[in-house]
Order: C-alpha cells, then structure tokens, then sequence
C-alpha cells in the first residue's frame, strides 16, 4: 500500500439549499485498498459518492488526487482523473450484447466502420483477467442474471483503466451467488491494484470484501475503523449513533438532573 | 472465506453443455463459450433460441410460403413471372417507407406522418417540375430534402420540447394532408412524363438477361467474400468464428433464392430498376445500423435511454436524425408511388399506406417496443403485405376483404411480437 492515497478528501462540505449534506467529511483511499463507505439512510454516502464523480462539485474542502489538489466540477473530470463509477442502476442495454455494452458509447471502429473482431478480443481479455463466468460475450444483456449484469457493469468500468473504482450498492438486490461472484470481482480488483470505494448496507459484504470501513452519520464523519480489528457491534453502534441512543440520553439525562 | 466456494471451476460449464467441453477452443476461456463447433453446435443453438422465442424471420418465412401455396392453389397465375415481378415493382413504395419506420421503430417511438409527407414529396416534384418547369433531377432532390427537413420537425418536437412522437406525428399527418392539397391546387391531379426521372423509377427494366444474373453473382459473391474474410480475422483474433461449412450452406441458400429470382426476373421484362434500388437502400441501412456507431447508438436509445445518455450519446440529435431519416424515406415512397400511378394526385399517401408501411415493418420482425429489427425486415414484411394484395385482386376479390385480410394478418404479426415477448421474458431475454 502506498503512502499517499489515490484519493483524499479534506474537510469537504455540500450544501442543496437549507439541506447541509456534508460537513466537513475526510476520506482516503490507496491503492490496492477497499474501503467501504456505510451510513444509514440520509447520512450522505450517495451525496459523497456524486462529488467524488463529479456530479456534484463541493462547496468546501480540498480534494486530492495522489497527493495534488484537483477540481471535480463535472462528470467528465472524475473520469479524466481515472475515476470510475458504477451506479445502482447499471446502466446497460438490455437489447445490445455484452461486448456492446462495455463498449457503449467508445466504439472501437476501423475506417469508420465497429471493429467488432476487436472489441470482442479485449471483451473476452477483460473479462478473462476479471475471472467473470458468463455464458457467452455475444449474448443480449437480458439473457443475463443480475449478478452477471453487475459484473458486466463493473467490467465495463475497467476498461477505461480506472485507479479509482466507486460501487454504488452493488450487492443489493442480488442473492447468495450472485452477490458472491461480486464479492470475489471486488477482490480481483484490490489484487490488481486499484483502489476500491464500496457502498453498502450489508454489514457481511462489507466484513468480508473491505480494509477500512468508513462511517458517515447525518452528513459527518464518524469513524474510520479497520475491519480486521473492529466488531460489527461497533461499526453498526457508529452507523445509528448508539453513543448517543435511547439508553444513553436518559443516562446523559440523569446526571444533568443529579447535578442541579 | 465463504465466497471461494462459489468461484467457477471450467468444469462446472461441462455439466450445462456436454460438448463444449470436448469442442471448444482450448486457448480461448471454455466458460465463456456456450456454442459448440459442428452440427450439433448448431442444432442445440437453434433448439435453445426457439425456446427463448427467438423466432427471428421463420415465422415470416413460413407465411410467406404459405400465402404462396394457397393463391397458386386457387390461381395458377399467381407464381407467373409476370405476377411476381409486378409485386416485386408495386411493393418497393411501401417497402422504402418502411424502412424509415423501421428506424423509428428501434428507437421504440412511431411516426404516424409518413403517409402524408410521401404524398407532400410527389406533390412537390410534380409541382416544381411540371406546374414551374424546374429540371425534373433537381425537382427530384428538393422532394427528398424536404421530406428530410420535414421529419427533422417532428424528431424536433419530440426530442427538444418533449411532446410524445405520437401525437407529434399525428399533428404532422393532419398538417401535410392539408399542405399537399394547397399545394395540388384544384385540379388536384397533376400528371408526370412517364418516361422522367420519376416515371422511370417502376416502368424501366434492364431488359439485358445479364443485369439479374449480374446481381445475383456480385450479391453471392460478396456475401461469401465477406462472410469469410470476417470469419478469417475472427480465427486471427483467436475468438470463435464461423465456421467455413456454416459459410458455404449460408452462401448456397442465398444463391439459391438469387438465381431463382433472377430467373424469374427475366422471363418476364428483366431485373426492375425499383427492386435494384430497394435492394440498395436495404443493403447500405443494414451497413449502417448494424456495422456504424451511429447504428449502435439507435440500438442502444431503444433499449435504455438512460444508459445511452450515461454513455455520451447525444440523444436529441440521434432522436432528430432518426424522425428525419424516416421523413427521407417517406419522400423515397412517396415518389415512387408518384411513378407507379404516373402522377400526383390528392390520394396520395392517403388509405391504408400508413397502415401497411407500419404492419410491413412489424410483419418483417421488427419489434413494437424497441431495440429490436433490421431493415430486412421490411423487405420480407413488404412481400407479404403486397402477395396478399394482388392474390386477392387476382381472385377478384374486392378491397373490403382485402382490408380485413391485411389486418388478421397484422393481428397475428402483433400476437406473434408479444408471445416471443413473453416467452422472452421467462427465458430472461427480453
């Protein structure tokens, strides 16, 4: 693991209107690292997620990318700065096949006309090196499950040789095996040296896939927690915020009382 | 951890298809092919694609066979030179605008305007080229461009402001109704030279024996140059390719249909100048869909607007191109039916033009919903719709039936669509 993270974010605030999203969050990356980003409903993962995509720039703070401040204003910068993003909602084509989809919208072409020789070559080569098990490159997505779609997704992130991979929630809504193959493709991605960052609910996802956990709680940093060494117990008490819960606020108010 | 368990072993493939193992291609991944080489690759793949309702053209072949049968059955004239090379003139106006509707069609939309601008299109050449004496050629070229502009319109209203394509082009049809009757003037009809630019395009035929044999070599050979050149590279690139005897057997069903249809052709007059033309359009749409990222980016629009958008597809000029490519082949009919009736006149595109141009596209095999069709797909569906029409007129049956019969038709075409969608959908491809 390098010493400078691929990505660091220092004291960054977002704002929507009266709506403090963020404030103040700090997050690092390395390379050939997982971190998972968990919070509960609202607490600004999906927000976070979008100013490092560049969807939506911050307000405040500073982000660094391998040690240099940069400007993500736009889409398109993140993608520039080797930044990767694979939303909730694939994305795909479900009538295109899998070659076209994971080269939707860069082509490759040859005097003008789709170079489909090569572009499945590199298909199979990608997903080759991913270990992805699906049927067959030249099949609609549609004939596809939903853990292979998001492997596909996935994949198709890749070919664009990210340093940074962003999975919006890319085990909800998958069952055992499926969820499974994902796990492994995230592993595979860690080995290979990329940088990871995982949205998830899934407290097992994330024990069993992530380095470092991250909590974020109404918009705030609370918590980064190495996985090896951190309970569930712990992680899930800095999600609800079981330092400050039913049990501990009658304490909090009993002493206030005790000392009047 | 838990999660090794469940990583793939090459064996597991085996289990699911027991030739693949000993078949496939060692240095490429086996769990990545599904199609075994050899006959019974085949057999299986054609097996598993009927399962999943992926019926492609049979369906439609099928038919075509079976209206033969029955009108050669009640009039032995029907399968005569003469007849089929009629048909193979009269549908080639349908048949160009369905293949602007077929465009519209994957993008899963519909444009209800062809009808009319076809009839704006002729109205306009003869206007120009008759009433004000323009050169014919130039008259011809402003009609087309117009028709274009015109669909840009309607692909303007939807795309940019966001009105459905439907209502959008039911306005359009109601409007260039109206504007193609203003234009006509009074008299309503105004006759073309047979023998110009227009009147050509279904009366000339290259009486020479040599132009339909000549087209059935070159399309042949072309077929198989290209098939095989392509199988080649993909052997190169170490991926699975076609194998030569699946390329031969491919190659020797075209030449079959070819060689028979030049055949026919000139028993009769010759190779029709329309067909050749038809025959282009489809070749150089097909190219263009299936082979050019700006066909992609159509198949992609009809599957998921929002991954297209993701992808740095610009959608509203896709969406105005499209609308004015259909508008461009509406012109196309339209001046073909113009030369068909030697004349512009106020029925023009009116009727069941609409109608049929639509069920031709669906009839063909292209999908309702979108993302689904080749521009082939208007030839097979324009053959229908047009041995229909004149086994009907042979038996002197009168047009009423023929209406209806057309529409059983295109109710079956429709139930076919939704079934194979159905069936699609629990085979998870749809």
């Amino acid at each position: 693991m390098s010493a400078t993270p691929v990505l660091a974010l220092r004291g960054v605030s977002k704002r929507f209107g009266a709506v403090q999203a963020l404030t103040d969050v700090e997050l690092e990356v390395h390379a050939g690292e997982v971190v998972a980003l968990v919070g509960d409903n609202g607490a600004g993962k999906s927000t976070l997620v979008k100013t490092i995509a560049g969807v939506h720039p911050i307000d405040e703070g500073v982000i660094e990318w391998d040690g240099k401040t940069v400007q993500i204003n736009k889409p398109h910068d993140a993608q520039h700065l080797g930044i990767a993003t694979v939303y909730q909602d694939l994305a795909l084509c479900d009538n295109i096949d899998v070659v076209g989809n994971l080269y939707l919208g860069r082509e490759l072409q040859k005097r003008g006309v789709l170079d489909e020789v090569e572009m499945e070559r590199r298909s199979r080569e990608l997903l080759q090196t991913l270990s992805i098990r699906i049927p067959s490159v030249r099949i609609p997505i549609a004939s596809l499950s939903g853990g292979q779609r998001q492997t596909v997704a996935i994949a198709r992130s890749m070919l664009g040789a990210p340093k940074l991979v962003i999975l919006d929630e890319p085990t909800a809504a998958l069952g055992v095996e499926q969820t499974a193959q994902v796990l492994d493709l995230v592993e595979r991605l860690r080995e290979r040296g990329h940088a990871v960052l995982l949205i998830s609910h899934n407290m097992a996802d994330v024990k069993a896939v992530a380095d470092k956990v991250a909590v974020l709680r109404l918009g705030r940093n609370n918590g980064v927690f190495e996985v090896k060494t951190t309970s569930q117990e712990e992680i899930i008490s800095a999600i609800t915020g079981a330092t400050d819960n039913a049990v501990t606020r009658r304490a909090a108010r009993s002493n206030g009382e005790a000392q009047k | 951890m838990s999660i090794d368990k469940t990583s793939v072993t090459p064996d597991d493939h085996a289990v699911e298809n027991p030739e693949a193992a000993a078949g496939a291609d060692v240095a490429v991944d086996p769990r990545l092919l599904v199609r075994e080489r050899g006959f019974a690759g085949y057999l299986d793949e054609f097996k598993r694609k009927m399962r999943a309702g992926d019926l492609g053209s049979i369906p439609v072949v099928i038919g075509l066979i079976v209206i033969c049968v029955i009108f050669q059955s009640l009039n032995s004239a029907f399968l005569s030179a003469e007849n089929l090379n009629n048909i193979a003139v009269a549908m080639v106006a349908t048949g160009m605008m369905s293949v602007g509707i077929i465009f519209v069609l994957l993008l899963g939309e519909i444009d209800l305007s062809v009808g009319s601008v076809s009839g704006v299109a002729g109205a306009i050449t003869a206007v120009l080229s008759v009433t004000h004496g323009v050169n014919e050629w130039l008259s011809v070229l402003i009609a087309l461009a117009s028709g274009a502009a015109i669909g840009a319109i309607h692909g303007f209203f939807f795309a940019r402001i966001g009105a459905p394509a439907f209502a959008v082009t039911l306005a359009g049809l109601l409007f260039w109704l109206g504007f193609m009757l203003q234009i006509l003037g009074e008299n309503g009809t105004i006759n073309l030279d047979s023998d110009g630019v227009v009147g050509k395009l279904t009366t000339y035929y290259f009486s020479d024996v040599a132009a339909a044999y000549g087209l059935a070599v070159v399309a042949v050979a072309l077929f198989f140059v290209t098939s095989f050149l392509d199988s080649r590279r993909r052997e190169a690139a170490g991926i699975p390719a076609r194998p030569l005897v699946d390329i031969v057997v491919r190659t020797a069903i075209l030449a079959v249909v070819a060689f028979a249809a030049a055949i026919m052709f000139n028993q009769y007059k010759g190779l029709p100048l329309a067909l050749l033309l038809f025959i282009l359009v489809l070749v150089i749409t097909d190219f263009v869909l299936r082979r050019t990222t700006y066909g992609r980016k159509i198949f992609a629009l009809g599957g998921s607007v929002e991954a297209s958008r993701r992808a740095g597809i610009n959608v509203t000029a896709v969406r105005v191109s499209v609308f004015a490519i259909a508008g461009f082949f509406a012109a196309v009919g339209g001046l073909f039916w113009s030369s068909k009736i030697a004349a512009a006149n106020q029925s023009a595109g009116a009727g069941d033009l609409l109608m049929n141009v639509i069920a031709a596209a669906v009839i063909g095999g292209t999908s309702l919903f979108g993302g689904r069709g080749r521009t082939w797909n208007a030839l097979l569906g324009v053959m229908v719709i047009t041995s229909i029409q004149y086994g009907l007129a042979l038996e002197g049956i009168a047009t009423p039936v023929q209406y209806m019969i057309t529409g059983g038709v295109l109710l079956a075409t429709v139930v076919i669509d939704s079934i194979t969608r159905k069936t699609q959908k629990t085979a998870g491809r749809a």
